[in-house]
Order: structure tokens, then sequence, then C-alpha cells
């Protein structure tokens, strides 16, 4: 090919040669992130309808201890890759790790968390096997007819949705939004197979070095397990208002969440958004509050099982997706809300 | 060091001209999406590539920042205004040949302008906000054959081709060493956008050749590394995501109908 770019020839690809669906199981610290369970549990569907095997690649250091768990979370085989160089994430050991397996194996999908790191992994993994990549599906499912994986992901800001297809090219390979699947249930009397595989990468190789990895002292949002999530829009007018947010989150035992006009003016941080370009969630219990509900904003929170929005404008798109829509001043609604949580707690107490 | 002569700085931005995202609306009756006078603009994460890209200027006096930007003709102006921060050039990269390309393709044509020109330093936003996909950087960086560090909320140039940056993770960040020529995507805590100087603006708008046009006659990249039918991935359809149906509407709030809100929470158990 007449290029300078660093791209590997283009073959033709037999479709036949690649089998079998692939989770990659991404750890940090030695720990098994949560959205590999919801990976496993769609991997698992996705591999019984094309009656072939659910295998987790496993790369980090001093990690086959939680091989295992992969197996009893749907996993039938688990290649593993321990080494020291794998330590902390690096975008080139882990890149020439996982595109060396996928060369050698030839799986026909692969399903790849769509975090920090797992967007960072992807599309230079796409990128070097010649992969197609869709990002941050949301919904997937195997053509009966083509066995071909349709990948389903917002668009536009979640205005639109589409389904991608991968016809030609092997594996196909997708990002998946943490939080939209559910996970796996654990099996301790699954029974799968380990292969532990070397590949010949050194510190030297690394083009990037991680000198210290950081966790934030403050306590972590975290959006994704919450069971109740309260959150705040325009409506709150400013950062003081989002007090009242907090207060109620703290009295039905929740977590803050935040509309992306409410973190754009600055009112609150960024790890507090719900919504497509944000955190994706599906609690049990989601307060709107002075949200008018952006359509990226509800295809991140639509999913909740019950959704109570409070704006005093009836015609709030957000009023539309709520079980209970409150028409009125979230000022005074708020309040209501928080003693009556208040009064439950001290009822249990 | 950072700042001294002779220490110029080849800096290329990758951007992308984008529909507001938020003053896009679907229109009910044919459930299709409304594009006709959604205003266009520079994608948000490019506009602290941009300004990333200028800073660095800024400590290293004598260096370039050149623009590149894959589109329509139209996606012009958005280099224009890229030009009007303070960017010395600007190239569009406009093609019918080009057309439909996914990711793969697209990484496939932006790395080869970036291979012409001479570069320490590739600057990206994280993700577009029409496609969200966050795929194009990583795999500009793997053509290039460069290390990438993605996400990044911080960046200190230690020493004439040494940079420390913070790339943010769910729960922190990681502090990552490179060396150039490397490739960065930016996200919004990184930096805030200048505003172009009038002077700027008028003269980025006024003069119609300060916008290069590159095409693949220029380029001569093979057919099947660009375009539609090259793309690994296709879109099998478009639809209109389904709306929940409504629920019980509570049009006058007072303390009593809270109350009974509250208890029938309670009673389906999401309380």
């Amino acid at each position: 090919m007449n290029t300078k770019l660093y791209i590997k020839d283009l073959e033709e690809i037999k479709l036949d040669d690649y089998k079998n669906v692939w989770v990659i199981a991404e750890q940090r610290d030695g720990e098994i992130l949560t959205n590999v369970y919801e990976l496993l549990n769609e991997g698992r569907k996705l591999a019984d309808d094309l009656k072939v095997e659910l295998v987790a690649l496993l790369i980090g250091n001093n990690i086959k201890d939680q091989a295992e768990d992969l197996i009893f979370h749907g996993a039938d085989k688990v290649i593993l890759l321990d080494n020291p160089v794998f330590e902390n994430y690096t975008t080139d050991a882990y890149t020439e790790a996982t595109s060396q397996m996928i060369e050698k194996y030839k799986p026909e999908i692969v399903l790849v968390g769509a975090t920090t790191i797992g967007r960072d992994l992807g599309p230079r993994v796409a990128a070097r096997v010649n992969a197609g990549l869709t990002a941050d599906c949301t919904s997937l499912e195997i053509d009966d007819e083509t066995r071909e994986l349709k990948q389903t992901r917002p668009a536009f800001g979640g205005n639109l949705m589409a389904t991608i297809i991968t016809p030609n090219h092997r594996p196909q390979m997708a990002t998946v939004r943490p939080g939209v699947f559910l996970k796996a249930l654990e099996d301790k009397s699954k029974k799968g197979e380990i292969l532990e595989e070397n590949v010949e990468i050194s510190e030297e190789d690394l083009r990037t070095k991680v000198i210290n990895v950081v966790k934030e002292t403050k306590q972590k949002v975290d959006l994704p397990s919450a069971q109740v999530i309260v959150a705040g829009g325009r409506g709150l007018g400013n950062s003081d208002n989002f007090k009242i947010i907090e207060e109620l989150a703290d009295a039905a035992d929740g977590v803050v969440g935040a509309s992306r006009a409410a973190v754009d003016a600055g009112w609150i941080t960024s790890d507090h958004q719900v919504g497509q370009t944000g955190t994706s969630v599906r609690p049990v219990l989601y307060i709107a509050c002075g949200i008018s509900g952006a359509i990226q904003h509800l295809a991140g929170m639509q999913e909740s099982d019950c959704i109570v929005a409070i704006n005093k404008n009836a015609d709030a798109p957000i009023m539309k997706v709520a079980d209970y829509a409150i028409v009125g001043d979230l000022f005074q609604v708020v309040p209501m809300l928080i003693e009556l949580f208040n009064n439950e707690k001290a009822k249990k107490e | 060091m950072a700042g001294k002569d002779g220490d110029r700085m080849k800096i290329v931005v990758s951007i992308k001209q984008v529909p507001d995202t938020t003053e896009v609306r679907i229109d009910p009756k044919t459930n299709t999406l409304i594009r006709d006078n959604v205003p266009s603009i520079i994608n948000p994460d490019d506009m602290n590539a941009i300004e990333a890209a200028l800073q660095l200027k800024d400590k290293n006096p004598g260096s370039e920042v050149t623009l590149v930007c894959m589109g329509p003709t139209q996606a012009d102006v958005a280099l224009r205004e890229g030009l009007a921060m303070g960017a010395d050039r600007a190239i569009l990269i406009t093609d019918r040949a080009f057309g439909g390309s996914d990711t793969w393709a697209t990484s496939n044509v932006i790395a080869t302008v970036i291979q012409e020109l001479d570069y320490d330093v590739v600057f990206c936003g994280r993700q577009a906000i029409d496609g969200d996909t966050a795929q194009v950087g990583p795999q500009i960086a793997e053509r290039l054959d460069i290390p990438q560090v993605t996400y990044i909320s911080n960046i200190e140039q230690k020493s004439e081709d040494t940079f420390v940056v913070q790339r943010k993770t769910e729960d922190g960040y990681f502090e990552v060493e490179v060396k150039t020529p490397c490739l960065f995507t930016c996200i919004k805590e990184l930096n805030t956008p200048r505003y172009p100087h009038m002077r700027g603006i008028m003269e980025a708008f006024e003069d119609d050749d300060n916008v290069e046009r590159w095409t693949n006659d220029k380029l001569n990249i093979p057919a099947e590394m660009i375009g539609l039918r090259s793309s690994p991935t296709r879109v099998k359809r478009t639809f209109v995501p389904e709306q929940k149906k409504a629920g019980i509407v509570i049009p006058d709030a007072n303390e009593e109908e809270v109350k009974k809100v509250f208890e029938d929470l309670k009673l389906k158990h999401y309380i």
C-alpha cells in the first residue's frame, strides 16, 4: 500500500476464521471493575446466541487470583497475561498485548468497557488490528441470519439512535457504557479454563511512563451504583442553591446528580453529571429538580425504575418521562420532600 | 528549557466542526432530526485543544500552531475561528472521496495530513459532541506510531521534548511523562479557551486564502483506506429513541399532594 502510515496490509478477511466472544476484563489495582460483570452478562447472551464460547482477557500484575472470579460470572475461558510490565495501565503495553492476543486467537466479537481507560485502549487496538469499533453501545444483538453483531448507540447527544454493523472486518469491537447492562450473577460451581499467555514487552518499549497514580481524596461520586439519585439543573439558579439538592440526597440516602447545564455553569463538578456526555444511570429512584430534560440528559437516566420530576414548566421534556411530574416551585417542593424523608428515617431509628 | 529562543515547536491541532447538539430537535411529525438552522460550532473539547496549543506557543515563542479540519467546504468557518484565536495556519481537508468515513478511515486521512506536516505535538479534543466516540485521537496516534495520552486535565513542559501531564480517570488521575512527538486528547478541565480579538476575527475572515484546501489529489491516499466503502463500520439504521410513556402529573404541588406522592413511592417500594 502506498502510505507512510503505520498500518498493516489490508488483506481480505475470512470471516469464518474468527470465533468466540471476548470481554476485556479491565482491572485497577488488581480489582476487576464492576462494568466487566456487565460485559460478561451481555457477552454470555451473545455467545449463547452464536453457540460459541465466552472468553475474558485479563491483563495485569499479580492478578491470577481474579481469573476464577471471571469464570464464576460466566466466562468459559480466561486468557491471562500476568506480568510486572502491566502494573499500571499504559497504552503501549496494553495495546500490544491485546492486539497480539486478538491476532492469535481471532475472536469475532470484542467487548470493552467505555471507561476512561477502555476508551484509550479500544480505538488504539481497533486501529492496529484493522477492526471496526463502535463506541458507547447501549444495546447489542446478534442478527439471526448473518450472525453480525448489531450495535446500537446514541448519536447527536442522544437525539438519535444508530444501529451499526461491521460486515467485512473482524473482530467486531464495541465499547459499552458502564451502568447500561445488568451485572452477571455469580455461580461458584461454574467451571472454566485459564490459559496463561506471555507477550514480549519490556519497560523500555513503553513510550509513556506513569509517574504517579493519584486517587482524589474527596469522596468519589458513585453515580452508577447509586440506588437513589437527586439531580439538580438550571432551575436552581446558582451554586449556593445546590445545597438543598445535597440535603435531599442526604435525607434520601442518595447521591447528587446534575444536568450538563448546571455543570457548564460551574455550579457543581462534572463528576456529578448525568447524561449522554456524563454518566449513564439506572437507580431505583431518580429525583430531577429544576432539570428541563435535554435529550442528552434523558438518554442517561430514563432507564431509572422511577422518575420524579419537579419543574415549574409542565411542558418540560423531563415531565414526559417522569412517573411523577410535580409541577411547582422546587424551592417549595424539595424542602417538603426533605422533611418527609427525614421523618421516615426517624421512624425507622 | 521552554521559553528560550530556538525551542520552536511545531504544534498541530485536529479539530471538527459539529452541529450544536443542544440545539438539535426532533420533528414530532416525521420523527426525524431537524438539522436546518442548527448552528455549527467548533467542537467544545477541540476548543480546549486549540487553547492548549496556543498556551504552548506562548511559552515557546516562535512556535507554529497549525489547525487541521476534515469536513465539507463550510467547515472552513471553524478553521477561521481558530485562526482568530491565534493559530498560524489552517488546513481544510476536503474531498468527496473522504465522505462517509468512519473513525478508522477518518484517522487514516487526518494522520496522512499530519504526517505531511512537521510536528512535535498533536492536540485533539477528547471527543466530538455529534458522535461522542473519542476514537479518532487515539487512532491518529496509532497511524503516526507515536505515544498518546488521552483525557488530559493538566500539562506541564519539563524540557524541550518532555511533558508531564495529568490524565483523568474515574476516581482521580495518572501523572504521565511522555516525550515528543506525541498526541494528547484534551478535556474541558484542562483550560479556559480564549476569546478571539476583534482584529483577529477581521483578519481571519477577510482573506479567502487564509485556509488551505487539501484534497486527495494532493494526498493520494489509497481508496481502501478512506471513505464509506472502506470503513469497517456501517450505519444499518437510525431511529428516534422511544420515550417512556407519561406518568402521573401533579399540576398544583401543595404539601398534601407531595405527601401523597411520597406515600405512593413507599407503597411501590421505590423508597
